[in-house]
């Protein structure tokens, strides 16, 4: 059977439970390329974005989660975590590129690219 | 012609259903059998929640009687449960031998409650919430005194336990998550369900895992949760979720991924079988509510009588079933990518209503309190109407949006009766708020506020209120800007809010926001570290911090850089080392690769660039020489700089290095509104730089002179002298005194000599200097604060440290695809 295009594009690799990120909190996943921050927000909803503020490359997965935002820890900049642009008065100065992720039984499933798959 | 035969597996809301929608379109087209595993007629099974509570009998929710199978000459198989369906016979063959030949089949075999793996799950009195069986087997067990748990704080378990407590039972509902039904509700909402359970006898444990039932004698005696707490029960209910109950169409080779997979037109992978509700999955979607099952009957209904049946998957919307607690839940509820959200909190009717936009267009909503408008909001919804026109009233419903449409803000507010409330806290109509601004003559929101009540509760309505002082009075009114608000998620001042919270004894930060009428569902970077601190100071070992409202430096415990490492201070009283603690900061530094180390300007030692996942282990070793955390980081007790004094200085008059470490080890751990740094110089030629910090001491012969209000940062600020004590007891008593007074009046971020230039000095003397029965009281409150704040919050954190904490949650190979 042919396997759907999403799946051809991208492995989903079970990265642990939506449990294991607290409420309007984050965790990050170490990988190659560099941290990519998971995001809960207070209305269960998760996000993964590349684990760096676009102002001055913040760990934005130890910011305050608000709403679908991040205040970044470094200088207070406010990204907006389904685009992963910053909001407010930084409006348009680039983005935090974001990551697919979804939930499947309470299991976080980021998106992980292989090139071809092995099976 | 021969009629053809139509075999209904499950006589449930959904087997039934589609049979009705057969047989409006065509009658006369299908001979019909029905099995039924449960032996009794159709009922409306999402009504069990109020014969549970014994609103309803179960007469009242029968659907079908057994006249309706006769009239249509339906074969009925009650209590028979089938066994196999045989497609190459196409024979369905029921348990004891029955067999019914078919034409065409529908599946309606509904779900299976969830049944959690827990030790003593097979106990006497576990039950689950399903059928008619379960609630019987709950009213047998519901003596008055009796007590429930219900594991799962979703829809059917709060149902589960409001109807138990209806019966006169305690009932607990225990949650794994922060917020009750999480898939219908947010946190705000959520806190008010909590609430209202509370009044109707219902309590409610969050975050609960439950390890173990436990048991007497075969029988259900309490349950254990993971932190070590029991609950004593008679009855256990699981209430934790449905599994779609497709093995039978497994078994006979049809299609079946978490449910049995059905197209369109609500056929399986055999076309000649159908399936419809529960157990099925119709593009990757299981549902578990009504509205989803009524829309696939009417397409199974359709495609069995030779029409193109088209199902297009279900939009959804909740209401829960519990008495006086109106909840609407639908759609995106929680916003979503490139969605906006519309709050309004009405805390004197615990009203709290969310609509998310989208577009223009409406993609959610949550109400709670008030949901008679959900059903208009959902037509709203799926119907994809623009609503950019009818933004600003939305909130306010259908009556009111209606009633306005096409009228810009002003008009609309002119446009209102007199008898249209205003204020729905204090009951206020616009008529009243005309009235007296014209009859008494008022000019200012506060007078308004002062003579009608208007606007002086939650604060909603103050907009409202000002169009109307600005419509009544034209160019006389000039909008009174008020204190600066906390942050863009309310209108309210700093004061204001710590005002309320004390005095309506608001104990959560979700109480706050609903009680002051929070314009966001959950805060802002600015308003949550306010109000958790707030909370913190009002409530001293009753609050329970919330970490996730805290600034990264105050959850990990070290300052985070500009390169996401972080740095380290452990704490030297007054300044003072050892060579013990020097040799331990050394391992520590060599051992971690700390690559930078250096003297702050508080007297004690920087370890700067540890990485975020080495924390633990850093604390862990310097605890071990005994030191702990410098707070470096926090809004809270710094240092207490010290000069040598008296013990080494030649001009020593007192003893500032001991006084200088009393001082620190009594008020270490205090959080603060902002920074606290203090000095002691042991005499007035203050080599600790005394006179610049928020708290200074300057030893004097004939005792100890008590500044306050210094900087040295942003602003340069010599202190001001509050006054002078005669005793080091007398000293330390009073600079409790005022931190105490700092901390229950400050404003967050707010130091001390900003706090001093808005109090003013006289007052900050008259209380701590003046007034020994306040000094004693305030030094009372502080020592009562500390005994809950001085723990190491490194040794905390170490022996309770979750995996993920510090390191990363999952570490991958190969690269990831960002979009």
């Amino acid at each position: 059977m042919n396997a759907p295009i999403h799946s051809i594009a991208h492995d989903w690799r079970d990265v642990g439970a939506v449990a294991d990120i607290p409420l309007r909190g984050a965790r990050r996943v170490q990988t190659a390329q560099g941290d990519i921050a998971i995001f809960r927000t207070g209305d269960e909803r998760v996000f993964a974005l590349i684990d760096r503020c676009p102002h001055k490359g913040g760990p934005l997965s130890q910011g305050i989660v608000h709403g679908q935002a991040v205040a970044c820890p470094l200088h207070n900049w406010t990204i907006d975590l389904a685009t992963g642009e910053p909001t407010g008065a930084d409006a348009g100065k680039g983005c935090a590129p974001t990551i697919p992720v979804r939930i499947e039984a309470g299991r976080v499933l980021l998106a992980h690219w292989t090139g071809d798959r092995d099976d | 012609m021969a009629r053809e035969k139509l075999v209904v597996i499950g006589n449930g809301m959904a087997g039934c259903r589609a049979v009705q929608e057969v047989l409006k379109r065509d009658p006369d087209r299908y001979h019909i059998t029905i099995f039924g595993a449960e032996p009794r007629v159709n009922y409306d099974r999402i009504m069990l929640s109020p014969v549970l509570a014994g609103e309803k009998t179960f007469a009242d929710i029968v659907i079908n009687d057994e006249a309706w199978y006769r009239g249509h000459g339906i074969v009925f198989h009650s209590g028979v449960a089938v066994s196999e369906i045989d497609r190459a016979a196409q024979v369905v063959r029921g348990v004891g031998g029955i067999e019914a030949p078919y034409d065409r089949v529908i599946l309606a075999m509904g779900s299976d409650p969830i049944r959690l793996p827990l030790p003593g799950a097979d106990l006497k009195g576990v039950v689950t919430f399903r059928d008619l069986d379960d609630v019987e087997a709950m009213i047998a067990a519901a003596k008055p005194g009796a007590r429930a748990v219900v594991i799962g704080g979703g829809l059917l378990g709060i149902e589960a336990a409001y109807g138990l407590a209806k019966r006169g039972m305690s009932a607990t509902v225990v949650h794994l998550m922060d917020v009750l039904m999480e898939r219908q509700l947010d946190a705000s909402a959520s806190y008010l369900l909590t609430s209202a359970l509370v009044d109707r006898g219902v309590e409610t444990v969050l975050a609960g895992q439950s390890q173990e039932i436990l048991g007497k004698d075969g029988r259900v005696s309490g349950l254990l949760l993971k932190d070590g707490r029991t609950l004593p029960c008679d009855i256990l209910v699981m209430a934790v979720g449905i599994r779609p109950n497709a093995a039978l169409a497994r078994a006979a080779g049809l299609e079946v991924n978490r449910g049995a997979v059905v197209d369109d037109a609500m056929r399986t992978s055999d076309p000649q079988i159908l399936a419809v509700g529960e157990c099925t999955e119709h593009r990757g979607q299981c549902y578990g509510l009504v509205a989803p099952i009524w829309e696939m009957c009417r397409a199974a209904g359709e495609t069995l009588t030779g029409q193109d049946g088209a199902y297009q998957g279900s939009s959804l919307s909740t209401r829960l079933k519990v008495s006086g607690v109106d909840v609407f839940s639908a759609g995106k509820f929680g916003g979503g990518e490139g969605c906006e959200d519309i709050v309004f909190r009405d805390a004197g009717r615990g009203v709290y209503k969310r609509v998310v936009i989208e577009d223009g267009k409406l993609a959610g909503a949550v109400l709670f309190g008030e949901a008679s408008d959900g059903a208009w909001y959902f037509d709203l919804m799926r119907s994809g109407a623009d609503v950019t026109d009818i933004r600003e009233t939305l909130i306010f419903g259908q009556t009111i949006t209606e009633g306005l449409r096409g009228l810009d803000p002003s008009a609309a507010v002119a446009a209102m009766a007199d008898e249209a409330e205003i204020c729905g806290c204090n009951g206020v109509c616009k008529g009243a708020i005309t009235g007296a601004i014209v009859g008494q003559g008022l000019t200012s929101l506060d007078a308004v506020r002062a003579v009608t009540k208007a606007s002086a509760s939650c604060g909603t309505c103050t907009p409202l209120v000002e169009k109307l002082l600005g419509l009544t009075l034209g160019a006389a009114f000039k909008a009174d800007t008020g204190p600066k608000p906390v942050c863009k998620c309310t209108a309210h001042g700093h004061e204001h809010v710590r005002r309320q919270i004390v005095a309506e004894s608001l104990k959560s930060i979700p109480a706050v926001m609903q009680a002051l009428g929070w314009t966001t569902p959950d805060g802002c970077s600015s308003c949550r570290p306010a109000l958790n601190y707030y909370l913190l100071c009002a409530w001293p070992g009753d609050y329970r911090d919330d970490a996730q409202s805290r600034f990264v430096n105050e959850r990990v415990h070290a300052n985070i850089q500009k390169d996401g490492t972080y740095s380290v201070v452990p704490r030297m009283w007054g300044g003072l080392t050892s060579a013990a603690e020097l040799r331990a900061i050394a391992d520590v530094v060599d051992k971690f690769a700390i690559p930078t180390v250096k003297c702050t300007g508080g007297q004690r030692i920087d370890l700067l660039g540890v990485k975020k996942e080495d924390l633990p282990a850093v604390w862990s070793d310097l605890n071990a020489a005994g030191m702990v955390s410098g707070h470096a980081y926090g809004k809270a007790l710094r240092t207490v700089k010290t000069c040598v004094g008296t013990d080494w200085c030649r001009f020593g008059t007192q003893d500032s290095t001991g006084l200088g470490v009393k001082l620190e080890r009594f008020l270490w751990g205090a959080w603060t509104p902002a920074k606290l740094k203090l000095a002691v110089s042991g005499c007035p030629r203050n080599c600790a730089e005394a006179t610049c910090k928020d708290i200074g001491v300057i030893c004097v012969d004939s005792g100890y002179e008590i500044h306050i209000g210094g900087a040295a940062g942003l602003h340069i600020k010599g202190t001001e002298v509050l006054g002078k004590a005669a005793t080091e007891t007398e000293t330390i008593e009073v600079i409790a005194a005022i931190t105490q007074l700092y901390r229950e009046e400050g404003w967050y971020l707010e130091r001390i000599y900003k706090w001093m230039d808005r109090v003013g000095l006289e007052r900050i003397r008259a209380i701590v200097m003046d007034d020994a029965d306040a000094r004693a009281a305030l030094y009372q409150r502080f020592v009562h604060a500390q005994s809950f704040s001085q723990m190491d919050p490194w040794a905390e954190r170490v022996a309770d440290l979750r995996p993920n904490d510090f390191a990363p949650m999952a570490v991958l190979g190969a690269g990831v695809s960002a979009e």
